[in-house]
């Protein structure tokens, strides 16, 4: 009962948020709101292959950060009439949301692809090293591109144009990421719950045995990191819509640490958790960081202390029993 | 040619840095089964110390000496309160904790120390360069490193093989119960063997000062160079720390040096140039891509 209560008080506010911010003055609370629902779509993506998948990746951001750059390199073209591609046939850059971020995430998903084909043929210790350094090598690689800004990042003239909405409206802009996330949520509790979900936790469990049961344990979890990179491009999309801007430390290590913690806090492998960790590190951090510029070193010692002592992430303390596998890491 | 000389000596030189990274890191990681991303804060703890000292009282030397212990103490002190409570914890709650220790140190440096970078000058008497072969000087503080290096990894090799501590060591390793039965005290094995793998990374840290500058985050840039060289070498292997780190470090500066010319052979200078600059700061991680499709497990497994 208290999960129901929790979620529809959640959703409420989520919905009011705007209208409250406009009462109490406090404006730049729906940008600040914008980028937690941002994070708690990235918390999704990886909460995918780490809580329903077993795999540890610790460098999701390169997922994220790819797609943030793939709306900014078309914005770009767009804005400068640079066509994008000249060869066989011209094509020219977009600042269509309908365009770019499907992109975004075909691109994203496309790398995850990649990377998880190399990546999964190890396990274990291995696979968070390779992802860590496969994400750094791509933030070289976007540090490399003087093209696009190199080190000093790209500034984005306008956000996406979508169909009637008007999203350099903070306000606009942050109800459509809200739809983003609560479609996202209602897709991943169908793909959790679906036969592929199954598998997937089926081969965190006990890979062996599915082996031997005859599933390609291999490409399920291909088929999910892909998934889950895809997904993190979304994010990405949005959060360069957000700011306006990128750079290469979109695809930075702490980056990458800081979409773990907010899955680990909120509670891995259930629905919701990315979500309650995305509020409470990003809140965290925001209050932090106005008490004291050198807010990290009260961060990192909690973090600490959050890993030692509670295990089961906030959303456990919402939900004693988890039904879709939560704490299954014992 | 001469060029080419310098350049391996300079690979060798990252390498063998590399190396003392990965052996105290692969060491942790292959006895106590402990991912420990707060090495690289180590490192810097080391620099960070010697350059003070140095700063304060003008002598290298003395800021080395200092260093040592009082990064061993640090780490020695982490393992104590944080990392002790990890060892029964799966890698994802390591790296968690280890995380949230990497940002407490690198905002407590930037606090004691401030933002900007500090220098710290090596000993005199290496600031002259030697002649390798006739027409060829190289720094001797880079010579100094690489033989200070290359001692470290022989005077590892007889401690992890030769000596009692060594086979408990490897004892340890093996099998973690069957050792503490047999009345080994595990728990001040661990704590040795993280101090060890502590003074390891502060002298690469101290070498690092007069070379790279000393700074906030300068212990990230090389954990994850080290990370390279573990998975390359494999996991809790010392050889393989060793082949790996010297592998990591020639490709990445010869690569650095050399591919936009040879890709020059190929394509107009402007692209050698960009693809180049990118292809080079990426080689060591093609590198690694490579070997693991090759030998997924490195290529000296150890006992992952």
């Amino acid at each position: 009962m208290a999960r129901r209560a929790v979620l529809l008080g959640a959703l409420a506010l989520g919905l009011a948020l705007p209208a409250l911010a406009a009462l109490t003055g406090l404006d730049y609370g729906v940008g600040v709101a914008t980028r937690i629902l941002i994070f708690a779509l990235a918390g999704l993506s990886l909460n995918l292959i780490l809580g329903y998948g077993g795999m540890v990746s610790f460098g999701h951001a390169a997922f994220f950060g790819t797609g943030a750059y793939v709306v900014a390199i078309l914005s770009q073209h767009a804005s400068l009439g640079e066509p994008l591609v000249t060869w066989p046939i011209e094509i020219g850059g977009t600042e269509s949301a309908l365009i770019a971020w499907p992109l975004a995430m075909a691109v994203a998903g496309l790398l995850a692809l990649a990377i998880g084909a190399i990546s999964l043929r190890t396990g274990g210790l291995y696979f968070i090293m390779i992802t860590l350094a496969f994400a750094q090598m791509l933030y070289f690689f976007f540090v490399s591109l003087e093209a696009y800004g190199g080190d000093d990042g790209l500034s984005i003239w306008a956000r996406s144009t979508a169909g009637p909405l008007d999203l350099s409206d903070d306000v606009q802009f942050y109800y459509l990421v809200l739809a983003l996330l609560l479609i996202v949520l209602a897709l991943k509790a169908r793909l959790v719950a679906s036969r592929f979900g199954a598998t997937l936790a089926g081969i965190r469990d006990n890979e062996r045995r599915m082996a031997a049961l005859g599933f390609p344990t291999y490409r399920y979890k291909l088929a999910a990191f892909a998934i889950s990179g895809a997904l993190a491009g979304l994010a990405g999309a949005l959060i360069a819509n957000q700011t306006e801007f990128v750079s290469p430390s979109f695809l930075d290590w702490q980056r990458s640490g800081e979409i773990l913690v907010v899955v680990i806090l909120g509670g891995m492998g259930t629905l919701y958790g990315p979500v309650a960790g995305a509020v409470a590190y990003l809140l965290l951090e925001e209050v932090l960081s106005q008490w004291t510029q050198h807010w990290m070193v009260v961060m990192g010692p909690l973090l600490v202390l959050v890993v030692i002592f509670a295990r089961r992430g906030l959303w456990g303390l919402v939900e004693r029993e988890s039904p879709d596998g939560g704490g299954s890491r014992d | 040619m001469l060029l080419f000389l310098e350049q391996v000596l300079n690979g060798l030189q990252l390498g063998v840095m590399l190396f003392l990274m990965a052996a105290g890191l692969t060491l942790v990681l292959g006895i106590m089964n402990l991912v420990n991303l707060a090495h690289g804060s180590l490192y810097m703890v080391g620099a960070f110390v010697a350059a003070t000292v140095a700063g304060w009282s003008g002598s290298f030397m003395l800021g080395l000496i200092v260093a040592l212990p009082v990064t061993a103490l640090v780490g020695i002190a982490v393992e104590f309160i944080a990392l002790r409570h990890l060892y029964e914890r799966d890698h994802l709650d390591q790296v968690l904790a280890t995380f949230g220790l990497i940002l407490f140190f690198n905002e407590a440096a930037s606090m004691i120390w401030g933002p900007r970078a500090l220098f710290l000058d090596g000993p005199a008497w290496l600031s002259g360069a030697v002649e390798i072969v006739p027409g060829a000087p190289y720094p001797a503080f880079r010579l100094a490193i690489i033989v200070v290096g290359l001692i470290v990894a022989a005077g590892l090799y007889l401690l992890v093989t030769r000596t009692r501590l060594g086979m408990l060591i490897r004892a340890g390793a093996s099998n973690r119960e069957m050792a503490g039965a047999l009345g080994v005290d595990i728990k001040l094995l661990y704590t040795l063997v993280f101090g060890l793998g502590a003074m390891l990374a502060a002298l690469a840290g101290v070498m690092a000062g007069p070379i790279y500058a000393v700074e906030v985050g300068m212990g990230e840039h090389i954990l994850i160079l080290t990370f390279v060289v573990i998975v390359i070498g494999g996991i809790g292997s010392i050889r393989g720390a060793l082949v790996g780190a010297l592998l990591v470090g020639l490709v990445d500066t010869l690569g650095r040096a050399y591919l936009s010319t040879v890709l020059k052979l190929f394509a107009s200078p402007a692209t050698a140039d960009g693809v180049g600059a990118s292809l080079a700061s990426m080689a060591i991680y093609i590198l690694m891509a490579a070997v693991l499709v090759w030998r997924p497990k490195g290529l000296f497994p150890g006992h992952g």
